[in-house]
């Protein structure tokens, strides 16, 4: 039986990648170990060998083809005895372009995996696919991306379609051209090109005393980047994920947030700590969470949390010129997703100020970052119900405009808040008291949260989908207000 | 004495000898910290200074030393027992004391209090109150030493407690590794609030702490204000002539306890006294003026007074110098 070479998920956030090349060709002899090809995927380019043992009987998927969903059949190999013959019954389960519906979740493939071998069903496709639910991966899938620019982007400015991550880089590198004080730090960043591919390039444009990579050293860097703010550097820290940042827990919070208050005004912190935050995929407990209530706890910091890549791009080059540490969180997840981002030489976002995505009039949900996923697909869900979402993106969590909000809810008198963290003392638990000071008389109902649950974050697939934000939650919690 | 190595085990070599008016002048400088610090003490036990209060007393003679090692542009950094580097510094004394007291005219606006000062015109960063967090602060601003290619030099104190942190390492391993220019100074004075060195630390040598990042240290005597004073111009002309960190152990030894409401019952007051009869630092100093006939006890008499004069302003501005409006309780924290 002809076996299938599927598109392997290289790293846990993996949705597609890129066929750059072919190694071997067609006809040619594999054998296990063998490299087979070479997949670019967002991060690294890395190669692919083979698993099993035979002839390369059919390239699927040519070289050069973009984005092409992880587990889609990329090539057959034939086993001993059999000729291409055997490749008439074998039929390709998805066209390489093809959205990943039909795909079997597969971002629990490690980095390190080799392409998966998969058992094939009586037909020759592969079983796996064959017994996957239609259900879109609920974090992983492509969420919907607001298209409006910001108010002040004059008419007519081109767009560009970019990621998230080449976004945050083109906000570092043009606000290190623009200024000298400005460098960034941390692990990977230089000649690894970033753990997520975020400073791709910095190094060879600014050279290695202003990319600096640092050993393993959180608590150190941090304590380093600090005092270089003190002394008027502006640096960009980045954490490979904020997860070690807690090992900087108190450089962060007793020295960056604090000295400017202790110094009676005197000793300025103008940095950026930035990196991804809250939960990625399938990688348990210490590596996936979301810190956004926790540092937006701190005063003197200031928390920044976008979903889009013109509010990353824009939030970004602001952060870096605000002379107060800033507390930058990405997202593992977005870092790939594409958005059009305004062309212009400066584009800033202002801080502290949250955005109506989706104007509505029953309900307000207000979210940030990733929330906004499910916030938006909630909103389409629910437009089918007849109930019209208002949408917030916080964007800024700290300080936080709650002016926005309440202006939404006098209107809507429903709110739920979407969040990927705890519920005990998060951010949803801030709006409700917020509205509840600041908008009583005009609640309908009681404000809504939806919440990542309130456990460690575990690791099988399933449990791990529970224990996250689900956009049915996200609707039911809307229908819930609306008393619907 | 069970912790410290006697001053002859030392291999900082002594100082040259100084001429009369250096002699003089470290001499002041040492004692402005020393009747400085007693009127602080005073008016801790009179209510007007609250919280945590440090004393340096006992420790003169390492900042007083070290400052004569460095030029303008150089920058200090240390912990919470700071007064001492202020004063060292430049600082107003009647800016530090009115911090001490909480006033609107103190360094911080009498938001920061006797742990938390800073004064960028005279370079001194601080100042801190979580144990060692200055360490990684101070190699950052080494760090930004070398970014700006300038020649100065970060001067990080910390104490033999602070020196058991972990990111002590870290930065010690950055520094080399980036070859920065900072010089580490563990003001060594044998007692961790009440655990003495031999209690905390595996090796107590601290000049050896930074043998396997291949930085060179060196056990100085801290009591002898002439040998910090050489020991520090040969750790700073190493730094600042781009190799890398240096670490200077200061043996020293603070009279007072660990903070105000230490009763320093974990050491015994014969040792104190062993201490301050035979190795005060300012007594050195003085004696040795005396003795070698480089000052007259007239002249030292006018210094006395002089100090005297200054501390006792200091503490009349620091006593009557009003709160801070309660606005500022809104202020600076963010700009």
């Amino acid at each position: 039986m002809p076996i299938p070479v599927l598109m392997p998920a290289l790293s846990p956030t993996m949705e597609k990648g890129n066929l750059a090349k072919w190694v071997k060709h067609q006809g040619d002899k594999v054998k296990s170990g063998d490299i087979i090809a070479e997949i670019e995927t967002d991060k690294a380019t890395m190669e692919v060998e083979a698993t099993d043992e035979g002839t390369l009987g059919q390239i699927l998927v040519p070289e050069g083809t973009a984005d092409v969903a992880v587990n889609t059949p990329i090539a057959v190999i034939l086993g001993e005895g059999e000729d291409a013959g055997a490749l008439n019954n074998f039929h390709a389960e998805a066209p390489a372009q093809q959205p990943s519906q039909q795909q079997p979740a597969q971002q629990q493939k490690g980095a390190e995996s080799a392409p998966p071998a998969a058992p094939s069903g009586p037909d020759g496709s592969p079983a796996e696919a064959a017994q996957t639910p239609a259900e879109p991966q609920s974090a992983v899938a492509a969420p919907p991306q607001p298209v409006e620019p910001e108010p002040d982007v004059p008419e007519g400015t081109e767009m560009v379609t970019m990621t998230m991550r080449e976004a945050l880089r083109d906000a570092m590198a043009e606000e290190m051209r623009r200024d000298g004080d400005v460098f960034v730090m941390g692990e990977e960043v230089a000649e690894y090109q970033g753990a997520y591919k975020v400073t791709q390039g910095l190094l060879q444009e600014f050279g290695a005393d202003r990319v600096v990579d640092t050993p393993i050293t959180e608590h150190g860097f941090t304590g380093l980047g600090v005092g270089a703010a003190m002394a008027g550097l502006k640096p960009i820290v980045e954490f490979m994920t904020f997860n070690f940042a807690m090992q900087a827990m108190d450089q962060l919070i007793n020295s960056a947030a604090k000295t400017l208050y202790m110094s009676g005004g005197q000793m300025t912190c103008s940095i950026v700590f930035r990196g991804p935050n809250g939960a990625a995929a399938r990688v348990a407990a210490q590596h996936s969470q979301d810190y956004s209530a926790w540092y937006s706890h701190i005063p003197g910091l200031t928390v920044i949390a976008p979903y889009t890549a013109a509010d990353a791009k824009g939030l970004l080059k602001s952060a870096i010129r605000y002379p107060n540490p800033v507390i930058f969180l990405e997202n593992e997840i977005l870092y790939g997703h594409s958005g059009p981002v305004p062309r212009l030489d400066d584009y800033l976002v202002p801080i502290g100020k949250a955005k109506v995505v989706r104007p509505g009039n029953h309900v307000t949900l207000v979210a940030w970052s990733m929330g906004m996923s499910y916030a938006l697909k909630a909103a389409e869900e629910l437009a089918k119900k007849h109930i019209n979402a208002e949408v917030i993106d916080l964007r800024t969590l700290r300080p936080m405009d709650s002016a926005t909000v309440v202006e939404s809810v006098k209107k809507t008198g429903r709110c739920v808040v979407v969040e990927e963290g705890w519920p005990q003392s998060g951010i949803g638990a801030e709006i409700a008291a917020r509205i509840m000071e600041q908008a009583f008389d005009y609640l309908d109902a009681p404000v809504g949260r939806v919440s990542g649950k309130d456990v460690p974050m575990p690791y099988a697939a399933n449990l791990e989908k529970l224990a996250l934000p689900s956009v049915a939650e996200v609707v039911e919690a809307a229908k819930a207000v609306c008393y619907r | 004495m069970s912790d410290a190595p006697s001053p002859a085990k030392t291999n900082g070599a002594k100082g040259e000898e100084l001429g009369g008016d250096a002699l003089l002048s470290l001499y002041r400088s040492m004692l402005l910290v020393r009747r400085f610090e007693e009127r602080a003490g005073q008016l801790y036990g009179m209510g007007l200074i609250g919280g945590f209060c440090h004393l340096y007393i006992g420790q003169e003679a390492v900042v007083v030393g070290m400052q004569m090692a460095i030029k303008e542009g150089d920058q200090v950094i240390t912990g919470y027992r700071d007064h001492g580097h202020m004063l060292a510094c430049g600082m107003d004394p009647k800016g530090v004391m009115a911090e001490l007291t909480g006033r609107r005219n103190g360094y911080s606006k009498g938001k920061g209090g006797s742990m938390h000062m800073f004064s960028v015109a005279r370079t001194f960063y601080g100042g801190h109150g979580i144990v060692a967090a200055q360490v990684s602060l101070g190699t950052g601003l080494a760090f930004a030493n070398r970014y700006r290619k300038n020649d100065n030099v970060s001067l990080t104190y910390f104490g033999d407690g602070a020196a058991n942190q972990g990111q002590v390492y870290e930065s010690f391993n950055m520094a080399e590794l980036w070859k920065l220019p900072v010089v580490y100074i563990v003001e060594n004075n044998r007692y961790a609030m009440g655990t003495s060195v031999s209690r905390a630390s595996a090796q107590t040598d601290f000049s050896k702490r930074g043998a396997s990042f291949d930085i060179p240290g060196e056990q100085v005597d801290g009591m002898d204000v002439r040998a910090v004073k050489a020991a520090g111009e040969r750790a700073v002309k190493w730094a600042r002539e781009g190799n890398g960190p240096y670490i200077l152990e200061m043996m020293t030894y603070r009279y007072r306890g660990h903070s105000m409401s230490d009763p320093a019952k974990y050491r015994t007051r014969e040792e104190v006294e062993k201490v301050r009869t035979e190795h005060d630092p300012i007594e050195q100093v003085r004696a040795r003026m005396l003795a070698s006939k480089r000052a007259s006890e007239e002249i030292l008499k006018a210094v006395d007074a002089e100090i005297r004069k200054i501390v006792n302003e200091a503490a009349e501005f620091a006593t009557h110098d009003p709160e801070p409006d309660p606005a500022e309780l809104w202020t600076d924290i963010t700009r």
